[in-house]
């Protein structure tokens, strides 16, 4: 019998770029990396666990992201691998990559503005218009399309844009 | 054919976590009913947002608790198969939607409610119960400040939106109390530094809640009079309809999947 020897760090390396390509459903100029979603791969006796962390309580994008993982693991001949939700530390917008806030940004949304504790949430707050960069906007609604995102409007340029809030 | 209620072993760590699990589940519920119905497009989908949340709070929490029973029961199962009188939630969360002034005054209580509680609970004793009040937290901070600005336009709107938001806190008001009280059971738990005491909270709230509704040229009644039995099964009326609604399918179709 011929055994494949691969070991556990090679194991863990080919999981986690597999992955790493799995993006956001919502927003799919993001990858799991960029959002920081993916926190963690581990390998035990050639066992992959993948360890992912909710942005919102109820983002309905996760189970998608779930499965997505599985399916990029499975394509790289890695089988039944166990994904695992982990609540804490609780997910944070902190977390965001700056690879991930410029790809944000390009695509037409506001990223997140840096320092997400409670006066970043309640204080005053300025975003730059992500279509003409002007910072003389306003919020239109707290809540957006999809639960990690604010409605925007550019007094400048006059566009309506969503903003990607601090959590 | 409908399916049998399932029974449940409510030990105070069950009994504690499904309760916030129920509340959470109901008021969802609640702001799910204004989808397709709110105002204006932006509030429709803020409502929606903040329905969804709670949602995701009410999963987490029935998960841990079905975890901590360990007697096979799952988030469905609690969600799908227990009859009013198994319901723990706090009465203010079942009231029905009434107007938009209603709505926004219940969330409004409960918001400045959730936002101390889950803050403080981040310290539990529980691991599971303190990640879930990490995320519950930032959540209900947004909660509270959407709910906020609308006690404001509302009171100091026009008289129609006055009289509308002052009618509301007049008759919600009685339903506060439930937030803070605790039983024996609970009692336990705080002891044990796995749950906090919400009396604890109580005079900051009241104070958010103040300094809210003076802004909003509105008034708090003066009676402290308060109504209880959600957290032991005693429930008005309208958590019967609700539950018939949201258990319809579970009940019909036992096991459905989509």
């Amino acid at each position: 019998m011929v055994t494949a020897v691969i070991s556990d760090a090679d194991l863990r390396q080919r999981a986690w770029n597999a992955a790493a390509q799995v993006v956001d459903p919502e927003i799919p100029v993001l990858t799991i990396v960029d959002l920081g979603v993916l926190r963690d791969v581990v390998v035990s006796d050639g066992h992959v666990e993948i360890a992912i962390t909710p942005t919102y309580s109820g983002c309905p994008a996760m189970n998608m992201i779930a499965l997505e993982i599985e399916l990029a693991l499975e394509r790289e001949g890695i089988r039944q691998p166990k994904i695992r939700t982990v609540l804490s530390p609780a997910w944070t917008t902190d977390w965001m990559s700056d690879d991930g806030r410029r790809k944000l940004r390009e695509y037409g949304i506001a990223p997140p503005l840096a320092g997400s504790g409670r006066r970043a949430l309640f204080g005053e707050q300025s975003v730059a218009c992500p279509q003409c960069g002007a910072e003389d906007t306003e919020v239109l609604s707290e809540f957006g399309s999809t639960s990690c995102k604010a409605l925007w409007r550019c007094r400048s340029c006059r566009e309506p844009f969503e903003y990607f809030k601090c959590h | 054919m409908t399916v049998a209620s399932i029974q449940v072993s409510e030990t105070p760590l069950v009994l504690y976590t499904l309760r916030r699990a129920d509340d959470a589940l109901i008021l969802g519920h609640r702001l799910s009913e204004w989808c397709g119905h709110a105002p204006a497009m932006e509030e429709d989908m803020a409502l929606a947002n903040m329905g969804l949340d709670l949602l995701g709070q009410a999963r987490e929490l029935y998960a841990y608790a079905a975890k901590v029973e360990g007697k096979g029961n799952d988030e469905d199962k609690f969600a799908y198969l227990r009859d009013v009188r198994q319901y723990r939630n706090l009465l203010l969360l079942e009231q029905p939607n009434g107007d938009f002034a209603r709505t926004m005054v219940r969330q409004f209580f409960y918001a400045a409610f959730a936002d101390l509680y889950w803050r403080a609970m981040m310290k539990s004793g529980d691991p599971t119960l303190a990640a879930v009040a990490a995320k519950s937290e930032k959540e209900s901070a947004y909660h509270l400040r959407h709910s906020s600005e609308w006690i404001v336009r509302l009171g100091d709107g026009t008289e129609e939106s006055h009289t509308r938001a002052q009618t509301a806190i007049d008759d919600l008001w009685a339903y506060t109390g439930e937030m803070f009280a605790v039983d024996d059971s609970e009692r336990a738990l705080i002891d044990a530094g796995i749950a906090i005491d919400p009396a604890s909270l109580h005079q900051r709230w009241l104070k958010t809640v103040l300094d809210i509704v003076s802004e909003a040229t509105l008034a708090l009644p003066t009676s402290n009079w308060m109504q209880q039995g959600g957290r032991s099964g005693r429930h008005s009326e309208h958590l019967g309809h609700l539950l018939s609604e949201l258990q319809s399918m579970q009940r019909t179709f036992p096991g459905a999947t989509w």
